[in-house]
């Protein structure tokens, strides 16, 4: 299932490349942060963009500024959904790297997430079968208002009240 | 009281309507019961030895009439008549059926109450000091931050999904009541040298398996920066809190991992972070207007005794009992705070019927400007009572069977709900405060005892606090036999301090005995007012733990 948008950014198409196997000739590839770590000349050197999967254990902080300016696409793995660091990794992406390309859940998550995924910043969704075009639609319309300022620029309540 | 403004009624019904969904989905198979527990936890929703059980926030401790009147309704409808007041200031009922807890929640939502987040993996119901705006020592009324961090902790978005639970709280005056050293971050309100107003922040205390007092992480924080440090260290501990062993998953495993000083090292760094963007910014303007919902009641101007009050005592003894037991000093002349006892001799801790909340409700709008608050020892306190009503309020209370002359005592016993609900527990707790309520019920010989506090958990996850309890009481299982481990020295006030053990586990029959046998030795050693505490503080355990032996050996 080609990834779901929930947010204004239409989702790149991405070839996964295993660690193992070699780099195609074109087209935009996803690769392990180790592996970018290891070959990053060769992997920027093509043409095409580049994304990056972190586990939920990896924190962005550790990418290099120069590597996270060229990437076009970071994704983000959530384990299992009880697993919350995903959410903290790509608020830091947006609100304190800057990172300006797509970011994208992976893995194992539930529809009741997606409202605080849209919020911390992640664009785009790679779930399980039940997230949904209409799972997405509906998690996002979940609250109107919110409490708290967050990546995705929503007026918090507190400034609503006060003009 | 606060109100709901038109954002907040509006959050909490598209909460219901969300929670109403995904009991619809786990109804339809859609969600797997794994999947389905983090999201009705995060709505207080548990399901218990027999049945499930739903909490409902009561933030801070504040409650009005009408609210425990509604409280009393649901009690009547969808329990089995009563409610249980907890630890953490929320009410718990213990036999709602899944199908009705929609109900529950629109019917809560009609008088602005929720069970958001009162469990889960999130952060939980802030709690505070139970008089606060009635104290006279209070530097702030903590209910103004707590309500702030309450609305900035509602579905935040990035720590939905922590490591483990998430407890704060907040104590407006230097005497803590609100126990802030055993939470995961606890908060003073304190005033610099300047006179400006500020907060001092603790994080890493807690209870549970491996109790811990917090460390101080910041000193002094100004009021427009709180929500930043406290966002600073929710973030630290969400990317660094351990997420492969529960019991190692709270924050005060990573304080201690870390230590306090790299702790604070990194929630500074975060938080330098975080002022750099300034989206977190508490405007004044919103501080004001919290503050102006906790604007004092129209005090009358009172002269600060009263001869209505006195003549009542010297004619009943009773009502001048209750009055040395159970009367807090009102910061405005003329007025007390009242607390109500929720431990009967012989009764089950936290426990009031529908009828009781009915009558306390009726109470506090003829007599306290319609506040109530629930304490964290499992007490009701009416905040603003005249001192010339207080004969009258006595009265209404012993009508309802609420009139326990007892806070602070012996027989103020606080438990967990224990095996008698919890599918956690080792033993029970209920029955154990039954007997010891029961063995020490004699008024005299209790006030001659003075402030004791005992705390009883039915298993090491310490929701009775028994670490910090002047004796603890802790459940374990012995070969499938109920045995109870019991410690002395701890407190969870501004002197906060962990018990340590003192004799061998003893079986429940026993420890009604085991409690006399250290009272005994209390009073052979006691000097002055001393109190349990003071002497074990100052004796030690040995002449403690030395009679325990030749008592308990089998
Ligand atoms: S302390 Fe243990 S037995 Fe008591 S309520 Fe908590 S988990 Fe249950």
């Amino acid at each position: 299932m080609p990834p779901i948008s929930i947010s204004t950014r239409a989702p790149g198409a991405f070839e996964d490349v295993a660690d193992d196997a070699p780099l195609p000739v074109a087209g935009a590839v996803i690769v392990s942060a180790r592996r970018l770590a290891a070959e990053r000349d060769g992997v920027f050197a093509r043409n095409d963009a580049v994304g990056v999967v972190l586990q939920s254990h990896e924190s962005p902080m550790q990418l290099p500024p120069e590597d996270l300016q060229r990437l076009s696409l970071v994704v983000l793995m959530f384990p299992k959904f009880r697993d919350g660091r995903g959410f903290s990794w790509a608020r830091m992406l947006r609100t304190r790297l800057g990172f300006r390309g797509e970011i994208r859940a992976r893995g194992h998550f539930l529809r009741d997430q997606i409202f605080f995924m849209a919020r911390c910043g992640i664009d785009s969704l790679e779930g399980d079968h039940r997230i949904t075009a209409e799972a997405v639609s509906a998690a996002l319309a979940t609250f109107t208002h919110v409490y708290q300022p967050a990546a995705d620029g929503r007026r918090s309540v507190v400034l609503a009240r006060h003009g | 009281m606060y109100r709901y403004d038109e954002f907040d009624a509006r959050m909490v019904r598209e909460r219901v309507a969300e929670f109403s969904g995904q009991v619809a989905r786990r109804l339809a198979g859609e969600l797997s019961e794994d999947e389905f527990k983090p999201l009705r936890l995060m709505n207080g929703l548990y399901l218990q030895l027999h049945a499930y059980m739903l909490r409902v926030a009561i933030p801070y401790g504040t409650l009005s009439s009408r609210q425990m009147r509604r409280l009393a309704d649901i009690a009547r409808r969808y329990d089995r008549g009563y409610g249980h007041f907890t630890t953490r200031q929320n009410i718990q009922f213990n036999w709602p059926k899944l199908v009705d807890v929609p109900a529950i929640l629109d019917a809560l939502a009609e008088v602005e109450m929720h069970a958001i987040q009162t469990s889960g993996n999130c952060i939980r119901n802030v709690t505070a000091d139970h008089f606060a705006g009635a104290a006279a020592d209070e530097v702030e009324d903590p209910r103004i931050l707590s309500e702030i961090i309450r609305q900035w902790s509602t579905f935040h978005p990035e720590f939905s999904f922590l490591p483990r639970k998430f407890k704060i709280a907040v104590t407006g005056s230097p005497q803590d009541r609100a126990a802030i050293r055993v939470h995961d971050i606890g908060i003073a309100c304190i005033r610099n040298a300047a006179g400006e107003a500020g907060y001092q922040v603790f994080a890493g205390g807690g209870q549970g398996r491996t109790p811990m007092l917090a460390h101080c992480v910041g000193d002094f924080v100004s009021r427009d920066d709180i929500l930043a440090f406290l966002e600073a260290v929710m973030r630290v501990y969400n990317e660094e809190g351990r997420r492969d062993n529960m019991y190692k998953a709270r924050i005060k495993i990573l304080v201690h991992q870390l230590g306090a000083d790299e702790m604070r090292r990194r929630v500074e760094a975060e938080f330098a972070e975080i002022k750099v963007q300034g989206a977190l910014h508490l405007p004044h303007a919103e501080y004001q207007r919290i503050l102006s919902y906790f604007a004092p009641p129209p005090f009358a101007d009172l002269p600060a005794v009263s001869a209505t009050e006195d003549a009542a005592r010297a004619r009943d003894g009773a009502f001048a009992a209750f009055v040395a037991q159970n009367i807090f000093p009102h910061k405005v002349p003329g007025y007390a705070s009242v607390s109500i006892s929720l431990k009967p001799i012989g009764g089950i801790p936290g426990d009031a019927d529908a009828a009781q909340m009915d009558a306390v409700a009726e109470i506090a709008a003829r007599y306290s400007f319609d506040e109530i608050r629930v304490t964290h020892e499992q007490n009701l306190v009416l905040p603003h009572v005249r001192r010339d009503d207080l004969y009258a309020v006595w009265q209404a209370l012993s009508a309802a069977g609420l009139a326990t002359a007892n806070i602070g005592l012996v027989t103020d016993i606080i438990a967990c709900p224990g095996l008698d609900y919890c599918d956690l527990a080792n033993a029970r707790s209920i029955s154990i405060a039954q007997d010891i309520s029961t063995r020490f019920a004699d008024d005299a010989s209790q006030r001659d005892l003075g402030e004791l506090k005992i705390k009883i958990s039915g298993c090491i996850n310490a929701c009775g606090h028994h670490h910090v309890g002047h004796i603890g009481i802790l459940g374990v299982d012995k070969k499938g036999v109920e045995h109870y481990q019991i410690s002395l020295g701890g407190s969870a006030a501004e002197d906060a301090s962990l018990g340590e053990i003192v004799g061998p586990a003893v079986t429940a029959d026993s420890v009604a005995d085991a409690i006399e046998t250290i009272v005994d030795v209390y009073r052979a050693h006691r000097t002055g007012g001393e109190r349990l505490l003071d002497t074990y503080r100052r004796v030690g355990a040995q002449p403690f733990k030395e009679r325990l032996h030749a008592a308990h050996q089998h």
